[in-house]
């Protein structure tokens, strides 16, 4: 029965185009691994690094395996408060993913909603939306990401902002990214809104909701994907660079980029270790997410013919 | 323009308490009433509006509350840095972008065009922040030819100081620079890689072939007019991303600009020198936007003349 | 010595599980002076051997056999070779004449380049000689209009330019790939007696591809027949139609709508050569059962009165200035249809039809008139749409097949929807039996319904469409332009199926078209419409005989009649 179901995945156009695209095996087998680490960090990591009790201050400094100084109790190193890196990175780059896909998936479903509902009702709403949409696209995310999260500060009192540094991040990120949907659904409603099927389901009398999002959505999913996908590596990617400004996650519990900022002190001094290797893993999960989204965005377009 | 100097505005006047901020927190109840007396803050709102707009017109953005300096000094000071560094990486980005993605476009399958597209690859996933802590760890600790921080030696110019007349000037804005372009440069050649492989595939292009003109005329006359028209949309865009990402740039070079002095009044709350930044940007933006009205205006000729009917 | 001669030619492409053959054995001939026609239904192949002979068939196709010569010499399969052959000898025009031409060069500057390419002229010898082409093909004030760009000429226009830059360089032979199939009948007869001057005139030898066989009758001298890319019979135009010989020749010429008598039924060949007589009278007495039996009192069902609309743009204000000069798609249309009959709507592209059909079906607002259905009351000055009164009792078919169905939903449920939507209460055992009628009485199987639309061809997707548009138990049933996108023989059993489902279910139509033959076998009486207002309306068979109006008497004058020949 498994040998049927992927035979049929197999079958379909993008079935055979991700088996014989060894990018697109390599990056998404990276991908979930990585994945699958950060869930189960507590598995994963040798140590919990943010457990005061596992962390000395004699073991700081401990440069990687391979060189001289280096110990077999941490394999690639410590950083300066002692903390094994390995872990660090693990739960580092759970908390990269965390703002990753919830900001996105905020994104997605405020993008998506407005986009849908602006191409399909038309008239002032559309305009409306639509102008928004164009303003807020003149502003690169890292500006309206900094903005939102600049007013927050001034809101919120420092104690309570670094509990909800998270939520704030989260709905920064979102903030930023949901004009890239809604001018792709958008766009895609339209042209969907002039398709036979769409005038015959009116006249059948059904009801707009239905249409927009029984009728019409389904058939929209593959750009809106492609975005989700490379908007991912984007949030994760702005994440750590407002982590690395100091303006993104709070220190207690640091994301990839804050690791980095910590690691930038030292790279001088020698210890190079410490950015080195949350930055090499940085770069190589955003890799993984731009190459599948990249394959997904070639395969999905029905206009690159095959040579 | 109005919706941002509003958004100003309030963030000036409504969020957090800018007489805490001025006065510290110990100040006594009638210093703080003074201080409210000569901000005008005891004003109605639309006059305080009012009030804000005419400043913004003369110049006037107030004064910083952690540097406690006029603001628009501090702008004339940064701003030539930053527009400096960001018209060097516009022209790298759009420049070799264009040229790599008509290549890359015209070329599918060539192994030097696969090889362009990883590395344009590497581009987007990369964080400016690591492309420029690599490059200085590379080229400054290691090689020792750039140097890894500022500005270097600065030509006033009354006005405007430029970084353009001096060496030093020169190879400090190097590698700014390329960190700053790479993001942009990647972008580009992408857009412009889609939009010639689109043409290509016209039937103005099919019938051009039809007629036996040749390939290269096809390539680099007729496919190429066509496929910068997004490129110039995607300019003011670009300038935008790039002022954007030149904050990331100057924290790393430590690039005296617009950017650093921004992070630095979000990370202390510093509300005049934000506000003052917002509009600064904003104005920047619409401009380039306008201008990119009117070159469109001038290359496509569909919107110069209007269309005939029967 | 022939001017192009094509010898066993086979032309296929790689797809990734097989190599599919797109012609094979080709063989024919083509002298200075003859017009050859090459007709067939779509995908068999008539367009590739086009594009072989100049080296521009769509990778990953190519030639794998065979021989292509021209004045004798044979043409090798090499790219610099075919270049200098591409314009010079060969001259190539193409369907769409909205897209062949690139928007952002003048006329002028294309025309030069073309010109220079190919001939050795200076750019003032090659500009004389542009205006001279644009005069030859019948643009006036050609001195100005050659500094217009291309959207700035309507599509006829184009269209002769586009042929102007195909003989720019003295060809001799002259390919056309349907090009007259975007066109308006008046600008198509236009195009055609072009091309045939310019054949006499310049000794040319012109190849035509067409699905239309009265523009074969008219314009061709030879034609060859294909099928799935083989050619099955080719010969003198006027012998094969009167006497087509293959099955194929004889389906294609068959089912095409005479033009001068109006006949009961379409003729359809099946694949042996048989005539098919059945009709779909046995599976509708299911669906008598469920309906319920309809009687036809001839009453007045739909009145249309000075229904009018105008499309403004989008814009916030609400003022709205109306003069002389506003663009009305629909301008002042008043007509009746009676219970029982076909009303025939026809008209060129731009003449309103659409507009009307989407009007009475409530997907569009008229700007004034009224609207009456049943004597309620649709659409009156009140500027109220009550059309949720009378839902599910007007339906529509629609032209393209490919964009009329949802692809995400399988066939059972596209049908299943209405009839759930209207009895929100029925039983699954009902549904089921509804849905099985439905799609048994527009003659597709069972094992049909557990499929997606892609997996259909366009003609069996009309059929789908239909089965839809019969859920919701219409009275009146609105088909704008239903078979134009389906080959001649499939469009015989569409407009065939359409006719047994009116009488037996006594269905009223309203059938909207461009194609004169057409409506005269389906429609009763008839309405012509130019540019959104109505010029007679009558009786069918009068408006054929004896038009009164000077455009029907135009539009009949030039539609192309395969008749003509026989």
């Amino acid at each position: 029965m498994f040998q049927r179901t992927f035979n049929k995945i197999y079958d379909t156009d993008i079935g055979y185009s991700f088996f014989n695209s060894k990018i697109a095996i390599i990056s998404s087998t990276i991908f979930f691994i990585i994945f699958l680490c950060s869930f189960f960090a507590g598995i994963v990591a040798p140590y919990n690094p943010f457990d005061p009790a596992s962390v000395s201050l004699m073991d700081a400094f401990t440069p990687p395996i391979w060189s001289d100084g280096g110990s077999s109790n941490f394999f690639l190193g410590t950083d300066q408060q002692g903390r094994d890196m390995f872990s660090t990175m693990i739960y580092g780059s759970r908390i990269s993913l965390i703002v990753g896909f919830a900001s996105i998936f905020f994104a997605m479903i405020l993008g998506v909603f407005l986009g849908v509902t602006a191409g399909y009702i038309g008239g002032r709403y559309e305009i409306i939306v639509m102008r928004i949409t164009d303003i807020q696209l003149t502003i690169p995310t890292i500006l309206m990401a900094l903005l939102v999260d600049g007013i927050a500060r001034a809101i919120i009192s420092r104690s309570m902002h670094d509990e909800m540094a998270i939520y704030v991040l989260i709905f920064a990120i979102g903030i930023s990214e949901w004009p890239q949907f809604a001018r792709v659904t958008r766009a895609s409603t339209l042209v969907e809104k002039n398709k036979e099927y769409v005038s015959a389901s009116r006249i059948i009398g059904l009801s707009n909701i239905i249409i927009m999002f029984k009728h019409i959505l389904p058939n929209i999913l593959r750009p809106i994907l492609v975005i989700a996908t490379i908007g991912l590596a984007l949030a994760i990617i702005t994440e750590s660079t407002l982590s690395f400004l100091g303006v993104g996650v709070p220190p207690t519990t640091p994301s990839l980029g804050t690791l980095i900022r910590f690691g930038n002190n030292f790279l001088f001094s020698g210890e190079w270790w410490i950015t080195f290797f949350p930055a090499i893993f940085l770069v190589v999960l955003a890799l993984s997410i731009n190459l599948l989204g990249d394959w997904m965005r070639d395969a999905l377009n029905p206009k690159l013919k095959k040579r | 323009m109005i919706v941002v100097a509003f958004v100003s505005f309030s963030l000036f006047n409504f969020v957090g308490d800018p007489i805490n901020s001025m006065t510290g927190e110990d100040a006594s109840d009638e210093r703080r009433a003074e201080v409210r007396e000569v901000l005008g803050l005891n004003d109605p709102v639309h006059i305080q509006f009012a009030r804000f707009l005419g400043n913004i017109v003369q110049g006037n953005f107030g004064i910083s509350y952690q540097l406690k300096r006029e603001v628009s000094d501090l702008i004339g000071e940064r701003l030539p840095a930053t527009l400096e560094l960001v018209f060097v990486s516009a022209m790298l980005a759009i420049i070799t972008g264009t040229i790599l993605g008509v290549y890359t476009g015209i070329h599918r399958d060539s192994f030097i065009s696969n090889v362009i597209l990883v590395v344009s690859l590497a581009g987007v996933s990369l964080p400016t922040f690591i492309i420029g802590i690599f490059l200085i760890y590379l080229f400054s600790v290691i090689l020792g030819v750039l140097p890894s921080f500022g500005r270097g030696d600065v030509t006033d110019l009354g006005f405007w100081t430029t970084g353009f007349l001096t060496i030093s000037g020169l190879k400090a804005l190097i590698l700014p620079s390329i960190t700053l372009s790479l993001f942009q440069m990647t972008y580009v050649i992408r857009l412009v890689r889609a939009e010639m492989i689109e043409i290509l595939q016209t039937d103005y292009i099919k019938f051009a072939r039809a007629r036996g003109i040749k390939n290269n005329i096809i390539n680099y006359k007729h496919a190429l007019k066509n496929g910068l028209i997004p490129v110039i949309t995607i300019t003011g865009i670009n300038i935008g991303t790039l002022i954007a990402f030149s904050i990331i740039t100057e924290t790393v070079f430590q690039w005296p600009g617009m950017g650093s002095l921004f992070i630095n009044a979000v990370y202390f709350v510093d509300i005049p020198i934000m506000s003052a930044y917002m509009i600064m940007v904003a104005f920047i933006f619409v401009m380039i936007n306008f201008l990119v009205d009117i070159t469109y205006y001038f290359i496509d000729p569909r919107i110069r003349f209007k269309e005939e009917s029967n | 010595m022939s001017l192009l001669e094509i010898n066993n030619l086979n032309i296929s492409y790689k797809t990734r599980k097989e190599t599919i053959v797109a012609s094979s054995n080709v063989n024919f001939t083509l002298e200075r002076g003859e017009i050859l026609g090459i007709v067939g239904e779509s995908g068999s192949g008539k367009s590739t051997i086009a594009n072989a002979i100049i080296n521009l068939i769509d990778p990953p196709g190519k030639i794998t056999g065979g021989t292509i010569k021209i004045d004798n010499s044979e043409l090798q399969n090499n790219e610099e070779i075919i270049q200098q052959i591409r314009g010079k000898k060969i001259g190539f025009v193409f369907q769409d004449p909205q897209t062949s031409l690139n928007p952002l060069f003048k006329i002028k500057d294309q025309l030069i380049e073309t010109i220079q390419t190919h001939l050795n002229l200076s750019h003032d010898e090659a500009l004389k000689k542009s205006i001279t082409l644009l005069e030859e093909v019948g643009i006036e004030n050609a001195t100005k209009r050659i500094e217009d760009y291309p959207h700035q000429f309507s599509g006829g226009m184009r269209q002769r330019v586009v042929i102007a830059l195909a003989i720019s360089c003295e060809p001799d032979l002259i390919i056309a790939d349907e090009p007259t199939t975007a066109l308006d009948v008046s600008i198509q007869y236009q195009i055609l007696e072009l091309l045939k001057e310019l054949t006499k005139k310049r000794n040319l030898g012109v190849i035509i591809i067409t699905h239309d066989m009265g523009v074969i009758a008219e314009t061709t001298n030879k034609v060859i027949v294909m099928r799935h890319g083989l050619i099955v019979e080719q010969g003198k135009t006027k012998d094969l139609l009167t006497n087509p010989k293959s099955s194929e020749a004889r389906s294609l010429v068959i089912s095409v709508p005479p033009t001068n008598k109006k006949i009961k039924r379409f003729k359809i060949i099946s694949p042996d050569g048989l005539e098919i007589t059945s009709s779909s009278a046995n599976l509708t007495k299911n669906i008598i059962k469920t309906w319920g039996v309809r009687k036809n009192t001839n009453q007045k069902l739909l009145e249309l009165k000075n229904i009018t609309k105008i499309f403004d743009d989008q814009s916030i204000s609400y003022r709205k200035k109306i003069d002389e000069n506003t663009v009305k798609a629909v301008n002042n249309v008043s007509f009746k249809l009676f219970e029982g009959e076909t009303l025939g709507l026809v008209g060129e592209s731009g003449s309103g039809k659409s507009t009307i059909a989407k009007i009475i079906t409530g997907l569009v607002r008229p700007s004034f008139g009224e609207l009456e259905y049943n004597g309620l009351s649709l659409y009156n000055f009140r500027r109220k749409y009550q059309i949720e009164k009378i839902r599910g009792q007007i339906q529509m078919i629609f032209q393209d097949p490919y964009s009329s169905l949802n692809p995400r939903f399988k066939v059972r449920d596209i049908i299943a929807e209405p009839i759930k939507f209207f009895q929100k209460s029925i039983t699954r055992k009902n549904l089921e039996q509804n849905v099985n009628d439905l799609i048994d009485i527009v003659g597709m199987t069972r094992k049909s319904l557990d499929r997606y639309p892609h997996e259909f061809s366009g003609g069996q997707r009309q059929r789908i469409s239909i089965a839809r548009a019969l859920a919701t138990r219409p009275r009146l049933l609105i088909c704008d332009e239903p078979t134009s996108a389906l080959d001649v023989s499939i469009q015989a059993q569409i407009l065939n199926l359409l006719k047994d489902i009116q009488d037996e279910l006594h269905l009223t139509m309203l059938f909207i078209s461009h194609d004169l033959p057409v409506i005269r076998q389906m429609c009763d009486r008839t309405t012509v419409l130019k540019n959104g207002m109505v010029c007679e309306t009558n009786d069918t068979e009068k408006i054929f005989i004896n038009p009164e109006h000077s455009y029907t008497k135009e539009l009949l004058k030039l539609m192309p009649k395969i008749e003509s020949i026989i």
